[in-house]
């Protein structure tokens, strides 16, 4: 009787069902099919569905090692059984690959600045006691009156008035800036640096923020500069 | 015509609610429609002694909710004005007394038989404020040409917007025409700007009120006061009337007064 193995890539790397069977003819199986497809699996991380065997932390222990005597990883091992499912969790193997990977804040950040995309349109006046939050760029048209936040991994772009507070580059983004046609906020916030704004003197004038050497810098927009 | 329901709120405290709501309440009466003045501030209850009606409380808000008689029992009617109704706050009890929907159904007990129900809110945004505003048709907010008093404005116009209670109304009360012509005080203006709302009425600090709530005798009552002018004007406008706003500088007070020969009643 021959054990039926299977291999096919999902999101998370490499999920490898195998079928019923004695376990050490399963273990033997998978290491064989492993060992022919070595080239192309090299430094792989799998994920292990065994199905309805139940395995003992011996068991498994030895298929981890051998797997990675194949410079590959197990890094999960799926299981109708609760005993295998137990094991996997002693050796500190997942047991669900459903959830998607964390990604790291600061490369998200990075990502959605250089595509421009997963930006908010806010068409209204955020007034105070609102907080808006976004994992990207914000659009506000309308005024963010004081008492109202605006938090935004990306920039924030606000066609009205600024009063309340913006933070931009939430995730620690340098490189976000903060426009506004009357740029007056309680307090502005790019990355990890806090600025309050001086009293104004003479009419508004559309203004963006930005960080110069670690400093927030707020001039004057000009139509001729171009970004 | 079934009654409007208006609730005057403000966020902070101390800005004027009582005074506004027993003001524009009389005002109303005096005009000649059905009143009923609901304080809906459980626990520190005021309006009865704005209205000088505080001797003649029975039975509360909290004993209709919660069935200890009877609705007409609890409403007291004004020592002057026959067609002004107060119903009172418990003192004794606190907001959770009464839920959003106990209000809803009281006022739609009410509605048939009168033309405005007034609920005075009590200050903050709580459970009381949630309750004042769960029936309103019309919501009216107070506040005083003061930063601190403006930013609560804001929040609360905020709240009422997202409670679909929207647009709220704005009073300005307590403005001071020579400490803003001196540039010491927000202006209108200033206030309108921020807050972008409908202005229903302007109302000038007047050392009267203080005496006529502490006897309990509305100013809306008194025929000279400027600040009982302006709660009158502003009863008018809350009942579909156009009235132009009064003049409150008082250099102006000789042109308002000529124009208030020319506008329908208006000053």
């Amino acid at each position: 009787m021959t054990v039926k193995v299977q291999i096919k890539g999902i999101r998370e790397g490499l999920l490898v069902t195998v079928g019923d069977g004695e376990w050490e003819q399963v273990h033997q199986t998978l290491l064989v099919q492993l060992d022919e497809q070595g080239v192309f699996l090299h430094g792989a991380r799998l994920a292990l569905d065994v199905g309805n065997h139940a395995l003992k932390a011996a068991e498994l222990g030895k298929l981890r090692s051998d797997i990675s005597q194949h410079e590959m990883t197990l890094w999960a091992v799926l299981s109708n059984s609760p005993i295998t499912e137990q094991t996997a969790q002693t050796l500190g193997l997942a047991t669900r690959i459903g959830k998607p990977q964390p990604e790291y804040p600061a490369a998200r950040a990075e990502t959605l600045l250089h595509t421009g995309e997963d930006a908010i349109l806010v068409q209204r006046t955020l007034r105070s006691g609102i907080s808006l939050n976004h994992a990207g760029h914000v659009v506000v048209l309308g005024d963010v009156n004081p008492g109202a936040e605006v938090i935004a991994s990306g920039n924030i772009l606000v066609w009205g008035r600024l009063r309340g507070m913006a933070h931009a580059g939430a995730e620690g983004n340098e490189l976000a800036i903060v426009c506004a046609l009357d740029l007056s906020p309680t307090q502005l916030r790019i990355a990890g640096h806090i600025a309050m704004t001086p009293q104004r003197r003479g009419k508004p004038q559309p203004e963006m923020a930005r960080l110069d050497s670690g400093q927030v810098v707020a001039e004057n927009w000009d139509p001729k500069k171009s970004r | 015509m079934p009654a409007k329901v208006i609730t005057v709120t403000s966020g902070k405290g101390g800005v004027g609610k009582t005074t506004a709501t027993a003001n524009i309440g009389a005002a109303m009466a005096a005009n000649g429609h059905k009143v009923v003045c609901i304080d809906a501030d459980i626990g520190l209850r005021n309006l009865d002694v704005v209205l000088g009606l505080e001797n003649r409380i029975v039975y509360d808000l909290v004993d209709v909710v919660e069935g200890r008689c009877r609705l007409r029992q609890a409403m007291i009617r004004d020592k002057r004005l026959p067609e002004l109704y107060l119903i009172p706050a418990a003192q004794t009890r606190d907001k959770s007394a009464v839920s959003p929907s106990d209000m809803v159904r009281l006022c739609n007990d009410l509605r048939e038989e009168h033309d405005y129900i007034l609920i005075d809110s009590p200050a903050g945004i709580e459970r009381g404020f949630r309750n004042a505003l769960a029936p309103a048709d019309i919501v009216v907010v107070i506040t005083n040409p003061e930063i601190s008093a403006v930013r609560d404005a804001d929040r609360i116009i905020g709240l009422v917007e997202s409670e679909e209670k929207g647009p709220a109304r704005l009073v300005l009360n307590r403005i001071k025409p020579a400490m803003v012509k001196r540039g010491e005080m927000l202006s209108t203006e200033d206030v309108l700007e921020l807050l972008a709302v409908e202005l229903l009425g302007l109302v000038p600090d007047d050392e009267v009120v203080v005496v006529s709530t502490n006897r309990g005798l509305p100013i809306a009552l008194d025929g000279k006061s400027k600040a009982g002018q302006a709660f009158r004007n502003i009863a008018r406008r809350l009942n579909g009337e156009q009235v132009a706003f009064m003049s409150l500088d008082d250099n102006g007070s000789f042109l308002g007064r000529l124009k208030g020969l020319f506008s329908p009643g208006g000053n």
